[in-house]
């Protein structure tokens, strides 16, 4: 009798794990920094809250708190059979491309890096543009003809953020001049906003009166310093506006909320993509922020030119160049 | 004349917000290792005061209550250290190490936990951070030509906890060198032995040293992210414990010159911060950031190399005192 109970039970059990596995099980990896980091992780796990209100599938989450912790947390999911997986950021992309390989029926998603792997999507976004529309409108905010750009880690991406923002300024005023600095050359440049704040400063003696920050953690100092000093800031990746209400100008918007629910949905549709996936101002996939907490800030002229440029890039009648495609920049 | 100065103030005025921490925190190093006990918690103590500081700062809306609660924290980490180092004589450099690794686990888990935030505490604002003091009398200061301007741009305008760091190297000068008890904590860091035959509590006087290290921290940890920041973030110290304990011993363990060593570090941050990005002149490559940043390390290494001049620690430094029976 006792082992014929046990036996309904295990039946019950494994016929419970195969419906489960004909929905999907979508996960996330989120990187150093954490799921509320304000920023870039945030707005992951926006995407993938979105994306559980609307069809009530839950969504795994992992906040990687250490470097060996990624592949780990990457196989744990795929040996649950989690997919697809989402995994945020460039810093993840040697661990998922070992993941990727040995699990070849599971599905991947990449932000920010490529993986040419037959199972992963590799998303990657056009930043240049996005930064193109906050450069104009700091060239359109300032008044000295001066401003600012303190990016995190000296690597490529971050090039690609800074470039965008000196061409959009060169289109407003091109006799602008654009401060650059880069916080240091190792991971911990993510993640010290005391001399994010003391690069701005550095900046604001010498006359910047906008900043733009591409620096996640260390942007917060950036961001208070030139609150501090009455400048304005500008956020990346998330929408910003709100940590300097009225000192916050715009924020650029990287929106991989909407490329997680996309590579969700996809799965669930029984199309999930591989390959690139690029998204720019075309896409929505890239943008500048206004909300209330700006909007004394920004001039229906501002709104207007840069609702015009948007237009003019999605159509094609203007390019913005870039940094990846030669790693280097034509204005500086 | 004026251009210069807009120039050199600003940088002078960033070289010594930069060196601050570095200040206090390898004053805390040269406390404990002068008494023979190794510290390379430094900056785990700094990193735990830090979030002490900015989580009571941020509930209470007090700076002063959140330099109390990291004086607090760091003092306990401190005590940790000396426990394990000095009643149990365990290995110091792997007790300090702990200490990192324990405070840079625990502050980011705790923000999580109390604040929901990301590890972060909430942003200060108003009195929950160390505003800038003016200097008194700054108006008229200013009136008096090149000195008025250096006076006002250079020495004004800091936090409280930067004032306190410079004040506190003359004052660890006097304690180490002119005072029975700096004297005998030297001692204990050079030839233990003989503080013992004279009567005196090794034990006690190696506590003593590393909790005075574990205040020393806690106003450090303050500063960063309650004078200079506006609240903490994980791992927001990012290495300057480590640069603390670099400046110790290219300082060879002595109070000023763990002053000059530090204002040379931040002198050179400052002016690294304002040359990024333009070209070196006749090379027309950018100059190299890196390097600046990279050198007190480099530094370091040298002198502990013997290759320029000599680091002396303190003899009995690491050696934990087994008395004898």
């Amino acid at each position: 009798m006792r082992r014929l109970v046990l036996k309904a039970l295990g039946a019950v059990l494994l016929s419970g794990g195969v419906a489960a596995a004909q929905e999907i099980r979508p996960a996330i990896v989120f990187d150093m920094g954490g799921r509320n980091d304000r920023s870039f992780n945030e707005a992951v796990h926006r995407g993938g809250q979105e994306f559980q209100r609307a069809t009530g599938v839950a969504v795994a989450e992992f906040e990687v708190t250490a470097e060996p912790q990624r592949e780990q947390a990457l196989r744990n999911f795929a040996r649950r059979g989690h997919s697809p997986i989402v995994a945020v950021g460039f810093a993840q992309r040697s661990a998922l491309q070992t993941v990727a390989a040995e699990f070849p029926n599971i599905n991947f998603v990449i932000m920010d890096s490529v993986v040419e792997l037959p199972n992963v999507q590799s998303v990657l976004f056009r930043e240049e543009q996005g930064s193109y529309l906050a450069g104009m409108m700091a060239a359109m905010a300032s008044r000295s003809g001066r401003i600012g750009f303190v990016g995190g880690m000296d690597i490529p991406l971050i090039r690609k953020f800074a470039c965008g923002y000196v061409q959009g300024a060169r289109a407003v005023n091109p006799q602008i001049q654009v401060f650059q600095n880069m916080t240091g050359s190792t991971p911990a440049a993510w993640r010290d906003p005391v001399r994010g704040g003391e690069l701005a400063r550095s900046q604001i003696e010498r006359g910047a009166d906008v900043i733009f920050h591409a620096a996640g953690g260390t942007g917060t100092g950036v961001l208070q310093a030139a609150a501090d000093a009455g400048r304005l800031g500008i956020g990346v990746d998330s929408n910003q506006n709100h940590l300097h209400p009225g000192r916050v100008l715009t924020s650029m918007l990287k929106r991989v909320d909407v490329a997680t629910r996309l590579a969700f949905e996809q799965a669930r549709a029984g199309q999930f993509r591989t390959g690139r996936t690029v998204l720019g101002l075309s896409e929505d996939g890239v943008g500048v922020a206004f909300d209330e907490n700006n909007a004394a800030l920004v001039t229906a002229e501002m709104r207007s030119r840069i609702d015009q440029a948007r237009a003019e890039i999605v159509a094609g009648r203007v390019t913005v160049h870039d940094f990846m495609t030669n790693n280097s920049c034509p204005v500086q | 004349m004026e251009a210069t100065l807009d120039l050199v103030v600003p940088i002078l005025a960033a070289t010594l917000r930069v060196a601050a921490p570095l200040i206090l925190a390898a004053l805390a190093g040269l406390f404990a290792e002068r008494s023979g006990v190794v510290d390379v918690g430094l900056e785990g103590k700094m990193l735990f005061a830090a979030f002490a500081a900015a989580a009571t700062a941020a509930v209470t809306g007090s700076a002063w209550a959140g330099l109390g609660a990291a004086i607090l924290a760091s003092s306990a980490l401190a005590l940790i250290h000396a426990f394990a180092c000095v009643t149990l004589r365990g290995s110091q450099v792997v007790s300090g190490m702990a200490i990192n690794v324990l405070a840079a686990g625990l502050s980011a888990t705790l923000a999580l936990a109390w604040f929901r935030q990301g590890g972060q505490t909430p942003p200060l604002t108003g009195a929950a951070r160390f505003a800038p003091i003016p200097l008194p009398g700054a108006e008229w200061i200013a009136e008096v030509p090149l000195l008025g301007r250096l006076l006002v741009g250079v020495v004004g305008g800091h936090a409280m906890p930067v004032y306190v760091a410079f004040a506190l190297v003359p004052l660890a000068a006097f304690v180490l060198w002119r005072t029975r008890f700096g004297l005998r904590l030297r001692a204990c860091g050079e030839n233990p032995g003989a503080v013992d035959a004279a009567g005196v509590s090794v034990a006690r006087l190696r506590y003593a040293g590393v909790l005075i290290a574990g205040v020393l921290c806690g106003i450090a940890g303050a500063a960063i992210s309650t004078a200079q920041g506006a609240q903490f973030s994980p791992e927001m110290t990012a290495g300057r414990g480590f640069i603390a304990l670099a400046a110790l011993i290219v300082a060879n363990w002595k109070p000023w010159p763990v002053l000059w060593t530090c204002l040379g570090f931040g002198l050179l941050d400052a002016v690294a911060i304002r040359l990024q990005g333009v070209p070196v002149p006749g090379l027309g490559v950018p100059f190299p950031v890196q390097a600046i940043q990279a050198l007190p390390y480099v530094l370091t290494v040298i002198l502990l190399a013997g290759f320029v001049g000599r680091a002396t620690a303190p003899r009995a430094a690491g050696v934990p005192y087994v008395k004898e029976r």
